[in-house]
Formats: C-alpha cells, structure tokens, sequence
C-alpha cells in the first residue's frame, strides 16, 4: 500500500464519541483541557457535542454533565487552529439546535442519518450550507446496506449540499475489503469536490486498518478518538493512527507524540473503565450491532439478569439501528419474563 | 346520505388514502373527495375507484365544489409547509379541518385524552399532533392524572416504508410538535420527542417507549391501573395498540413500552402510525359529525 505524500484530514471524536463511555458525564473543565491539549498537537478538528449529537440530552440517551451549547462556548473560544465540528441527528436534533451551535461558532455541521435515511437530513443540510459552514453527511451503520445502495443515499445528502460524505461503521463490524468497497463507489460517483471520510469502531480491532483502506480509496477525512475514548471498543485510536501514518508518509499534520501524551495523560485517567474489545464490544463488531448501546446492555444485564451479550444479539436479531437504546430494556424485560426471571406484568 | 357529513380528504399520499378507508367504513362521515397534486399518484387512482371525485389541482381544485357536494369537514394530510394556506381556503369557506400534518396551527386533539373538550370550543382548526404524539400522549396522560410528571419523553419508532416523503421533510416540526402535545396534552411540565425511521425487513410494528419522570416517588398500583385503563381506551378505536413492557419503576422514572399494529387498509399491518393518526382523526370528526347532524335535525337538537 503506497500513500505516501496524501494529505488527510483527522477529526477527533473523543469529546463526541467518548461521551458514550463517559455516560455524557465528562465535565466542560475535562473538555477545556482535552481539546486544548489537542489544538496544541495538531489536531485540525474537534467534535463536541453530547455522544448523541445535539439535543441528545434525554431519558432515552442519557443526560450530560452540561449542556450542548455551555460545552461549545467553553471549548471554541480556547482554541488557536483547531476548529469544533457539532454533530446532528435528524429525529433526535433540530435546526433550532443547529442555529444555537453555528452562533457558538462551530465550524463543521456532520447531519447524521441511518444508512437507508438519507432524505430525513434535507432541512438541516440545505440550512447548515446556507450558513457557509463546512457540511458533513454522516451515513451510520454503512456495513447494513450494499455500496450500490449507499451511493444513492450518498448522492441525496451531496444533492442537499453536503461537500463531505461519510461512510459510518457505527458498529465496528466493517472489515477493510468493505471498506474498500462502499469509499471507492463513492469517490466515483460523487462530484470530485464531494470529499469522502470514514468513521471508524474498533470492536474487531480494524480501526487502523479500516481508516488506511479508506485513504486509499480516496478517503480525505477519517475520524478517530484520542486515547481511543468512544462508543464500543472505541473509535480509531488516533495517536495510534497517526503513528502509522507518519510510518507510511501519510501527512496529518498532527504530532504524534504531543497526541499520545493527550492520550495518556489527559484522557486515560478520566475513563471509568478501560475502552477495550471486552466479550460485548467484541460481540457489537461481530453481529454489527450499534456501539453506543454497549452500556445499555451492561445496565440491563445488571438489572434483569440477562447476559448483555445475548441483548446484544438479540438487537442484532432485530436489525436495531442507531438510537433506539430504548429497545435495549424493552428486549431484556422480554427476555427475563420468557425465562421466568421477572413476572409478567404487561397485558 | 342525509344522515352523513360530507368530506374532502387533502393530500392524496399514505395518509390520505388510508384514511380514505377509514372514513368508508364511517356511519356518520362520507368521503366525497380527494384532492392530489400528481395526476399520477396511487392514492387518487385508489380514491377514483372508490367513487370519490378527484382533482390533481390541490385546494383550488376543490373550492368550486364545496357548495354544490356539501362538504363540511376536510381532512389535510398534505405537509406543514402547505397547511396554513389550505387551511385558510376551505375555513374560509365553512369548512371545518381535520389537520393531520404537524402545522398544528389549531389546538391539539388527541382522542381519549381530550376530544370532549373540543366539542364544546367549535375551533374551525384542530390538529391531531402526530403518529407518535397519538400513539404516546395517552400514556404520559395516564401517569400524569395520577401524578405530577416533570418530564416526559417519547421514543417512536416506525418502519421506513411507512413514512412518507412529506414526514420525511418535516422531521423537526414532528419533533417539535409531537413535543408540544407531551405538555399540553399529556401533562408533562416539559416535553420531549425522538423519532427513529428503522428499514428493517421484514417492517417493524410501530413501537413507542413513554419515558416519564415524576415530581414525586411514582405511586405504581395507581399507575398500572391508569395505563391498563388507558390502553383499553385507544384500543377502542386502534385495536393494535398494545402494551409490550412495562410500567417499569426506576427511581423516578416510569417508562411503558407499547406497540401499534395497524388494521392493513392501505399500508400491511406494520404500519400501526399511520392507523392510529387516521383512526384518530377519523373518531375526531365523527363527534363533529353527530353535533353539526344534530344541529340540522332540529327535532334532536338540544
């Protein structure tokens, strides 16, 4: 594989991502440090928002420790190069959202819809656009749809104005040829000014692999977490990426050293547990389940007594898609009456 | 048919047309029209076969027949963007509108929870919130006449096939609305609403999970008995609707899991959104119906 010379841009995703691992707890003086220290080595883009995007803030996905906008206003202003990107999911997030993030002066807008969904993102791509900012169509659970498929759903966002459109693996279940595969579909089909990017989940272990296939496709965008602090096994380890790509003369930009003492010192003491490929983000790369509903799981096992990884399964089963972290308690309640470890109490 | 109101449906998409077989089966409402905008569309070749008059020209193809057919209640299943203008022609007019887009430009309706209030208001504009709005605010209702609820938060989740283009580009005033109606109907202090579109196939069934959080411990004999008592009420007009899981106790949150199983008049049986907002408006407009009947009837009349 030669990419010597490519030029890509790395997007954190540790203060979006890494919300999921946190429970949304981290705290605006957590972020302030994290994103600083990550301006500092390089890092061109930093999103922040709740791990659900904005307006995630809710029973369902839990509620954060601030809120989207008093995070935005305390992270933009510190920052010397590095610039905010806000995701949004269409359902969940609103253009109302969306305005409040563009007057904290986020930079990048990510519109963000399940792979088959493309159309529900219209109002707030042609909005985020008309605003003049940098606007992403964020294709999630990608590995569930055909790259033909995915292509027309591809073609929708960049017919709304998006000028970058990414291929998810919200699941970590993608291997490299799959990536491969739907990036290089896209690169042909989209306008040549239409940049690609890839969003990766390091549940099988492929982040790094996967994000390199993606370069070569003719992906210029690829996300990673620092510290690897995200949903699941967490996203693409970014020191780590950015360690192989200085190997391979890729250029980031980002200076790994200075990134991975972001990793060790900033972001690893503030895990509650070690974001790891543990038996049940294992499991959500291998039957392509949703990474974020990871703790859902673990809380409805200790709850009901059902084995998290057999939830997992289950909303595998049931071709789950991103968001519906409610189904989770409502299949463990199902699964603790049919095995007689809860009465039934529904009609 | 002196002993049925006369009705146009507007908008000719997945809603109109089921609702279209609603209204068939009606003892007190006649749909006479249908109004499209696409010469082209399934649902006014559906309508013509059913013998309803049809025009592809939107409102102004209907206005000139409002008189002469004696329409007296028209449904707007058409989207947000274009309700406001539709609705002013035909009120204008004397006719009263059923809105089933997320406008929600007249107060809201949601049939078990509120629909007797409506009767004595004679508003020229109700609006049916949304499919998830009908599907959930009866629940958040339930716990909320037993207690203060804080919060309450709906999920919807509806099979891709069963939402149209027009849901699809007013996803946020869904979110907005649906919102709304948690407050002003439902009783929660402050209200919030997520849809999620799943492309599963075979379809999902309709689920909606009811998240509330209550001011005080929640009193849980009370308010299983509530949301019993307030399933067997929507099931009177959507016999789908069915609680799945549920209500489950956590500290103070109460959340109930229900599913909507439609009736398949135009969409198969997964796509319980679209019957229980149709259903709804449909029960809406038969108590407009029996009071504008009984107003004409001057032997009944009170």
């Amino acid at each position: 594989m030669n990419l010597k010379g490519i030029s890509i841009k790395v997007h954190d995703m540790s203060l979006r991502d890494g919300m999921h691992p946190k429970r949304h707890q981290i705290t605006i003086e957590q972020m302030k440090a994290i994103a600083k220290g990550l301006d500092e080595a390089g890092v061109p883009l930093i999103e922040v928002t709740h791990g659900d995007g904005l307006g995630g803030a809710s029973v369902n996905y839990g509620f954060p420790a601030a809120s989207d906008e008093e995070y935005l206003r305390a992270v933009i202003p510190l920052l010397k190069r590095a610039k905010v990107s806000a995701l949004l999911l269409p359902g969940i997030g609103t253009v109302d959202h969306l305005r409040m993030a563009a007057d904290c002066g986020i930079a990048t807008i990510r519109v963000a819809t399940h792979c088959t969904e493309a159309d529900v993102a219209e109002q707030h791509i042609n909005l985020g656009r008309k605003m003049g900012l940098d606007t992403v169509g964020f294709l999630m659970m990608a590995h569930m749809i055909e790259p033909e498929a995915l292509v027309k759903q591809a073609l929708l966002m960049e017919s709304y104005g998006a000028n970058c459109i990414y291929v998810t693996d919200s699941a970590g279940y993608m291997l490299p040829d799959d990536v491969t595969a739907r990036v290089a579909r896209l690169r042909e089909k989209l306008k040549p000014e239409t940049e690609i990017g890839f969003h990766g989940h390091h549940n099988l272990s492929m982040g790094v692999a996967n994000s390199l296939a993606a370069v070569e496709a003719g992906a210029r965008r690829i996300d990673c977490a620092c510290g690897g602090m995200g949903a699941g096994a967490g996203n693409t380890p970014l020191e780590v990426f950015v360690a192989v790509c200085n190997r391979m003369g890729i250029e980031t930009g980002i200076d790994v050293f200075k990134a991975s003492d972001v990793a060790e010192d900033l972001v690893t003491p503030i895990l509650d547990f070690p974001v790891r490929i543990d038996r049940n983000a294992l499991t959500l790369g291998y039957a392509g389940v949703y990474s974020s509903f990871l703790l859902f799981a673990q809380r409805a096992e200790q709850k009901y007594g059902v084995p998290a990884r057999e939830i997992l399964l289950e909303a595998g089963r049931q071709k789950l898609v991103g968001g519906q972290e409610d189904m989770i308690e409502d299949i463990a309640l199902t699964m603790a009456r049919t095995r007689g470890l809860r009465r039934a109490s529904a009609a | 048919m002196s002993n049925k109101i006369n009705c146009a449906i507007v908008g000719s998409g997945n809603i109109g047309t089921d609702l279209m077989y609603k209204l068939k089966r009606s003892a007190l409402l006649e749909p006479v029209w249908m109004v499209g905008i696409d010469p082209a569309s399934d649902g006014l070749a559906k309508a013509r076969a059913a013998g309803l008059k049809t025009t592809d020209q939107g409102v102004d193809g209907l206005l000139p027949h409002i008189k002469t057919d004696d329409v007296r209640i028209a449904f707007d299943a058409t989207s947000a963007y274009v309700h406001k203008e539709n609705s002013d022609k035909l009120t204008a007019r004397g006719v009263l509108m059923i809105d089933l887009t997320p406008a929600a430009i007249g107060p809201y309706c949601v049939p078990p929870v509120n629909l007797k209030a409506h009767m004595g208001r004679r508003a020229m504009n109700v609006n049916m919130v949304s499919c998830g709005g009908q599907a959930t605010i009866p629940m958040v209702h339930a716990v909320a006449r037993v207690q203060k609820v804080r919060y309450g938060e709906i999920v919807a989740t509806v099979a891709s096939r069963s939402v149209g283009p027009g849901t699809r580009k007013n996803i946020d005033e869904f979110t907005r609305t649906t919102a709304a109606g948690v407050e002003k109907v439902g009783g929660a202090e402050k209200g919030k609403a997520i849809i999620i579109i799943n492309p599963a196939d075979p379809p999902i069934i309709m689920r909606d999970t009811i998240h509330c959080l209550t001011a005080e411990p929640p009193r849980r004999a009370e308010i299983e008995q509530s949301v019993h008592d307030m399933i067997r009420e929507v099931q009177r007009y959507v016999p789908g609707y069915r609680l799945v899981n549920g209500p489950v106790f956590d500290g103070d949150r109460v959340s109930i899991f229900v599913e909507v199983a439609g009736l398949g008049d135009y969409l198969p049986k997964y796509a319980g959104n679209l019957d229980i907002m149709t259903a709804a408006a449909t029960r809406t407009a038969e108590m407009f119906a029996e009071d504008m009947l009984a107003r004409c009837r001057p032997s009944t009349a009170a």
